[in-house]
């Protein structure tokens, strides 16, 4: 079983997010994710700061790819994506469709986000032939529909394991709304939000996270416990999504527990130590996604 | 743009038999309409066509020279695969004039089966650029596609300049703030997603209850929204509900509005829109009706001379009657929150 760091879907300092990732250098994960994925008026680190990144983070033994725009809207957006592709030296996580022909075209590996709807095995395969050597089923998909999914020879299963869900796009940006202010003069507010800004129900329930064009739940999905079932459905990559504390020392309980030298419900417990929110797990039970039903067994 | 294909062409929902009777007979150019599985996206109990009323259905649109589109638009699974490839037979068979897919592979399977059928990719599919459209375009032979509610109508026009295939647009009715195809919301509130089960905030999981703080509407138990005695209670759509974010109660992802875009028909001629929907497979026959017949008088009107173009206060009248005096917006088209 692999770990992976899943792409930053928050918008941090520029310090704050170098740092993160030489941090991450000395973390037991094996693939990095890196670039922006949200929104693209994001801009502390531009390609080329990714890229240099990029190039410690490899040189430091991790296998590297870059995550691509899930909401494509300008031009500008599909020149930053071309720029990508056209890098060649990492392998690209496409993550709308528009990404997958480009990748295609110029004959680039690459990874099949989570954003594309891959629900059944026709356009699993259509992708491998497209190209994509892994993919990352949707973060709503349940265990029991993963089993029914027949993968291609070859490609490789990566499942959305820790963090919170990327639930939606817009194209309109919830925390600049929040502010009272225009999009295009949001003032970068999400930098003051490092883990999202929680929104509430009436009943002062945290229900969801908004984080820019995104929104997220508030819970942190984590199948920590669930790590067995996954490895018996053939997943090989577990992807963590970065939180902006603890992060290390979440990534040191998923090893330790592919390492079998902690029991999965140990493991649960401890991340809910780390966690930004409290746990849920219902998606992979085929149950509302905000769920948690640790002690519920599938077979 | 395309000179082989009339421009705004006028789509019309149709969630039951006599809705399509309404929408044919007040000047609709097209009608969609879609099965009563989770094959498309207004899985509501009470909706949609069986094999009778789906037969009746294109023959009574065909005679009156309208076209029939079949809305298959959910993303197919594993196990049930099989019922989604047997519904683009029986829309082969009928002979309807359009398919609307979101799912690749399933359009590879009708491309493959039914070479003949037309191919509209489904604002489900979630393309907002022209290398996505291109993506279909190569691959299945899309004809079509249905852009998400979330471009303005400047990054739609340089869609159109780079798209080999037309482009429809959404031009009345509900409102999603989210990307089509890209919000799950609904599941992780209360299981049933859009992609899968077809819908948004599904009946089964809304509660209304009279309280002594007001009206209060839940999904699944969560308090979507809570009204005073004066306000009028909204249907409890996740996006939609009013929340608190860092102490201050609002609609904090988006109002309670629908789409209006009929003030911009000269500019949606102008940059080659080849077909308006309209949405609403959840309303009334009396709604499509209204909505159709309006909408028609402003196509042609436009049509005849767009440089003259204004809208008719009667239109507005009658489209603000059925809207239930709900407020309306341009939406990303021309972006007030840019």
């Amino acid at each position: 079983m692999k770990l992976t760091l899943g792409p930053l879907l928050y918008y941090w300092s520029r310090e704050d997010t170098l740092a993160f990732y030489a941090e991450a250098a000395t973390w037991p994960v094996d693939v990095v994710y890196l670039g922006e994925t949200v929104c693209s008026r994001r801009h502390l680190l531009r390609l080329a700061d990714w890229l240099e990144v990029a190039a410690s983070l490899r040189d430091a033994g991790k296998e590297v790819v870059l995550s691509t725009q899930t909401l494509i809207e300008s031009e500008s957006d599909l020149k930053a994506l071309r720029k990508i592709v056209a890098y060649g030296a990492f392998k690209v996580e496409a993550n709308e469709f528009g990404a997958v022909r480009l990748c295609a075209e110029a004959g680039m590996p690459f990874v099949a986000g989570p954003a594309l709807n891959v629900y059944n095995p026709d356009t699993l395969a259509l992708l491998h032939e497209a190209g994509a050597l892994r993919w990352v089923p949707p973060v709503e998909m349940p265990q029991a529909m993963l089993k029914a999914m027949i993968v291609p020879e070859g490609m490789e299963t990566e499942l959305f394991s820790y963090g919170r869900l990327p639930l939606a796009f817009s194209a309109r940006c919830f925390t600049a709304r929040h502010y009272n202010l225009q999009k295009d003069d949001c003032q970068f507010r999400c930098i003051d939000h490092p883990d999202g800004l929680d929104l509430k129900t009436r009943e002062n329930e945290v229900f969801l996270t908004m984080n820019g064009i995104q929104t997220q739940s508030a819970k942190i999905h984590t199948l920590a416990h669930r790590t067995d079932e996954a490895r018996a459905l053939g997943v090989t990559y577990l992807r963590l999504s970065p939180q902006s504390q603890h992060m290390g020392r979440v990534v040191g309980v998923f090893d330790t527990l592919r390492k079998n030298a902690l029991v999965p419900m140990e493991a649960a417990a401890q991340l809910q130590r780390l966690m930004p929110g409290k746990p849920c797990d219902g998606y992979w039970l085929g149950r509302p996604g905000l769920d948690y039903a640790p002690d519920e067994a599938l077979n | 743009m395309l000179d082989t294909h009339p421009l705004l062409e006028l789509i019309c929902p149709a969630g039951s038999l006599p809705a399509l009777k309404a929408a044919v007979d007040h000047g609709a150019d097209g009608v969609y309409l879609g099965l009563k599985d989770n094959t498309n996206a207004r899985n509501f109990a009470g909706l949609n066509f069986d094999d009778k009323s789906l037969a009746e259905g294109i023959r009574y649109a065909e005679e009156r020279g309208c076209r029939v589109l079949m809305a298959l638009n959910t993303y197919p699974q594993p196990d049930t695969l099989k019922r989604w490839h047997a519904a683009v037979d029986k829309a082969a068979e009928l002979g309807v004039y359009a398919i609307i897919l979101a799912d690749p592979g399933l359009m590879a399977y009708a491309c493959k089966t039914h070479p003949e059928l037309r191919l509209h990719l489904s604002v489900q599919g979630s393309a907002t650029s022209y290398e996505a459209i291109h993506f279909y375009r190569e691959r299945f032979g899309i004809q079509r596609a249905v852009l998400p509610r979330v471009l303005s109508l400047a990054q739609v026009e340089n869609v159109i300049r780079n798209s080999p295939v037309e482009i429809e647009l959404f031009g009345f009715g509900g409102l999603c703030v989210m990307v089509e195809g890209r919000c799950l919301l609904s599941s992780y509130a209360c299981g049933d997603s859009p992609n899968t089960f077809g819908a948004c905030s599904p009946g089964h999981a809304v509660r209304w209850q009279q309280t002594p703080q007001g009206m209060e509407t839940r999904l699944n138990g969560i308090l979507i929204d809570r009204y005073a005695d004066h306000e009028k209670a909204g249907y409890p759509t996740l996006c939609k509900g009013r929340f608190a974010v860092q102490g201050e109660t609002y609609y904090a992802l988006e109002e309670p509005t629908s789409l209006n875009s009929m003030e911009m028909l000269p500019e949606m001629l102008r940059i080659g829109i080849a077909a308006i929907k309209i949405e609403g497979r959840q309303r009334s026959p009396a709604y499509v009706a209204q909505v159709t017949q309006v909408w028609r008088a402003a196509i042609d009107a436009v049509k005849r001379n767009p440089d003259a173009f204004h809208i008719q206060p009667d239109w507005t009248t009658q489209l603000t009657k059925v809207s239930e005096g709900s407020m309306h917006t341009l939406g990303a088209y021309n972006r007030p929150w840019k």
